[in-house]
């Protein structure tokens, strides 16, 4: 995972709750056994018409949002499915952070692995961020992990982030290297695991 | 003295291989349970670091997303959905996983076949890259949904990395009224605590009525825990789950089954320990619910009307009512009843046990399904499938107009052939109904089965409670 320190970058809004992981990534597109290559999936049934056309009311069809690095969104983004492939369409696509007022857990997780920032601000300050990114799309936004802090023209905001994955996301830090750190604890844990637990057999 | 503990606090606390301040627990997993869709980036992850499975025994693999639920013996004609399956299969290989394969009596949807094989126990921390893992807490067991990094992660070390969510008690007092099922208690708690309601908390469903609920029945219940936004949900384990475990393929035996139940009998949140949250329901207040919108908690009983945007007072509220109703295309005040179906889906692992199709077949025996309605069932395993032969049901479902398929996840999420048209309309025992979810344009409606069944019946929504009679 990349480390991922400061995003300075313009927004797009989103201002829809409740977003769910369908609509992120359409099923259709969980059939891959890839991992890159999911961003021209993105939110698939609403870029596309039926017939498949762009819709150009859609706001990430509309030229000025093309290079938006940060999503501004509803309440309880990424909700339902615990498909991964929605944050890998995300951060295929070019986003580096999602801002919301609140986040499904899984999602969330699935986000802070990959190195893509969920970062929480009040419902008051999104609706603040939504309506900038409206009126000024090329308006840039500079998200600081270190200091916990998002700021823009005329605007600034503090986000809380669990310490231990702010410090993984600030230095690349692969979950399972630091895990096999702790073999001898695994491993002494099995030792004392009950003997009527399953096995596959 | 002990502090009283919370049945999520004892398993939890019983399954921390390493605990520091500041950092998430890491708890150990006494089951994974792997499908094609969420593991072949882990496994080719593994590959590309060298590493393992740390432990194959404690892995169980099954395929069900992609697979067709007709002709199997002319193989999988989606190029994708084959080159995916095969990665699995080459993968158990390579890493010495047991796969319950598509010829295998006991392949099935992953969240049935747990519980089936007696594999998924009381106690237990279970998980799965699927959010409807809570299945298996109707067990007593710790069993949560994650994505494909962590499938990754608990393939490589058998452990999962997680700061201990909040816990809430959600207690369904009294008795069920007739015709109320465990489909329409999850559906109005959802209605209740709202699609976010249970987002960061572990739930515990509590009271009279779950525990005279069957396996199957908490099963449905706890199945449903993600589309309230929660971690995880769980019952507490008592004679009902007992019973049902015993004598099944992975229960233990002999000395280790009374050892177990010991255990087991430990687990119940103690007397007068306290949750972060608590919600309280009358089973009484309870009706047969119907969705009319794109998620779980856009539901109303069946003896109401649409509802209008115009009666939500935040403007996201009303922004969601008015989409969901422009995608559903239903006008406000349309009564639930007048809402006419083309198609009706009997499956997935909500809904797609021995118990539910029993439920159905008893509501459709003798009937037909409605001239412009397509219905058909779908099982939940191939076990569920031979023992409804056994039993007769798949006469009573063929002769009433049903199609009868095998095991799979179907139409839920349509990966497979199983997919809505544009504009189809379905009543569906499955749990979700999001945009586009069984298929692109495609309108969902979730109910019980024995509403889906009537539905089908009928051509349109019905109360159960006046039709039966």
């Amino acid at each position: 995972m990349e480390p991922v320190v400061s995003i300075q970058a313009t927004m797009a809004p989103l201002p829809r709750a409740d977003v769910d992981t369908d609509q992120i990534m359409p099923k259709q597109y969980l059939k891959r056994v890839e991992r890159t290559g999911y961003g021209e999936f993105l939110f698939h049934d609403w870029r596309r018409t039926l017939d498949g056309e762009l819709d150009p009311n859609f706001v990430l069809n509309k030229p000025e949002y093309q290079n938006a690095g940060v999503l501004v969104t509803g309440r309880n983004f990424g909700s339902g499915s615990s498909r991964e492939h929605a944050p890998w369409g995300l951060q295929d696509w070019g986003f580096r952070a999602i801002v919301a007022p609140s986040f499904a857990d899984i999602f969330r997780t699935n986000c802070t692995k990959i190195g893509l920032l969920p970062v929480e601000l009040s419902p008051k300050e999104v609706i603040w961020l939504t309506e900038l990114a409206q009126h000024r799309p090329d308006a840039e936004v500079v998200i600081d992990l270190t200091e916990q802090t998002v700021t823009a023209e005329g605007f600034s905001a503090t986000f809380e982030i669990d310490p231990f994955v702010k410090h993984r996301l600030l230095h690349g830090l692969d979950d399972i290297e630091i895990t096999l750190q702790r073999e001898q604890e695994i491993a002494e844990f099995e030792g004392r695991r009950p003997g009527y637990l399953p096995a596959v057999v | 003295m002990t502090a009283p503990k919370t049945m999520f606090d004892k398993v939890w606390n019983k399954h921390v291989v390493h605990q520091a301040p500041g950092e998430p627990d890491l708890l150990y997993v006494d089951l994974h349970l792997v499908h094609e869709v969420t593991s072949p980036q882990a496994f080719a992850g593994l590959r590309l670091a060298g590493r393992r499975v740390r432990r194959p025994d404690l892995t169980l693999a099954t395929i069900d997303h992609g697979v067709p639920t007709t002709d199997r013996h002319l193989g999988i004609s989606d190029p994708l959905s084959r080159a995916q399956i095969e990665a699995l299969i080459r993968s158990c290989k390579e890493f010495g996983i047991t796969l319950y394969g598509i010829d295998d009596p006991r392949q099935g949807i992953v969240h049935v076949i747990g519980p089936e094989q007696g594999i998924s126990q009381p106690g237990m921390t279970i998980v799965c890259g699927d959010s409807h893992t809570a299945t298996h807490g109707a067990l007593g067991a710790l069993a949560i949904g994650i994505g494909t990094s962590e499938v990754e992660h608990v393939l490589a070390t058998q452990t999962l990395s997680q700061a201990k969510p909040r816990g809430m008690a959600v207690t369904v007092n009294g008795t069920l009224p007739p015709g109320i099922t465990a489909k329409d208690v999850i559906l109005g708690i959802i209605a209740r605590i709202g699609v976010a309601g249970g987002v960061g908390h572990v739930i515990e469903y509590r009271g009279e009525a779950i525990r005279s609920m069957s396996m199957a029945g908490r099963m449905t219940i706890c199945n449903m825990s993600i589309e309230g936004g929660a971690r995880a949900g769980m019952i507490a384990p008592d004679q009902t789950t007992f019973a049902y475990l015993e004598g099944r393929p992975y229960a233990p035996t002999g000395r280790g089954w009374e050892e177990a139940i010991d255990a087991w009998q430990d687990l119940p949140t103690d007397q007068d320990a306290t949750f972060d949250t608590e919600v309280h329901i009358e089973a009484g207040d309870l009706a047969p619910y119907v969705s009319w919108g794109t998620n779980p908690a856009q539901t109303v009983p069946v003896t109401a009307t649409v509802p209008s945007p115009d009666l939500f007072d935040d403007p996201h509220d009303r922004d969601s009512t008015d989409r969901a109703l422009h995608y559903m295309g239903l006008e406000p005040g349309t009564p639930i009843t007048d809402i006419a179906v083309n198609r009706v889906f009997i499956g997935s692992c909500t809904n797609a046990r021995i118990e539910d199709l029993r439920e159905v077949a008893r509501v459709v025996a003798g009937k037909k399904v409605h001239a412009s309605v397509g219905a058909m069932v779908v099982p939940g395993s191939g076990l569920v499938k031979l023992q409804a032969e056994a039993e007769g049901l798949d006469r009573v479902f063929r002769d009433a107009g049903f199609e009868w398929r095998e095991a799979g996840c179907s139409m839920c999420l349509g990966m497979n052939p199983d997919i809505l048209a544009p504009g189809e309309r379905c009543a569906s025992t499955s749990n979700r109904n999001f945009e586009g979810r069984q298929g692109k344009g495609g309108r969902t409606h979730l109910v019980s089965p024995a509403m889906a069944a009537a539905a089908a019946v009928a051509g349109h929504f019905v109360d159960i409670r006046e039709w039966e009679v």
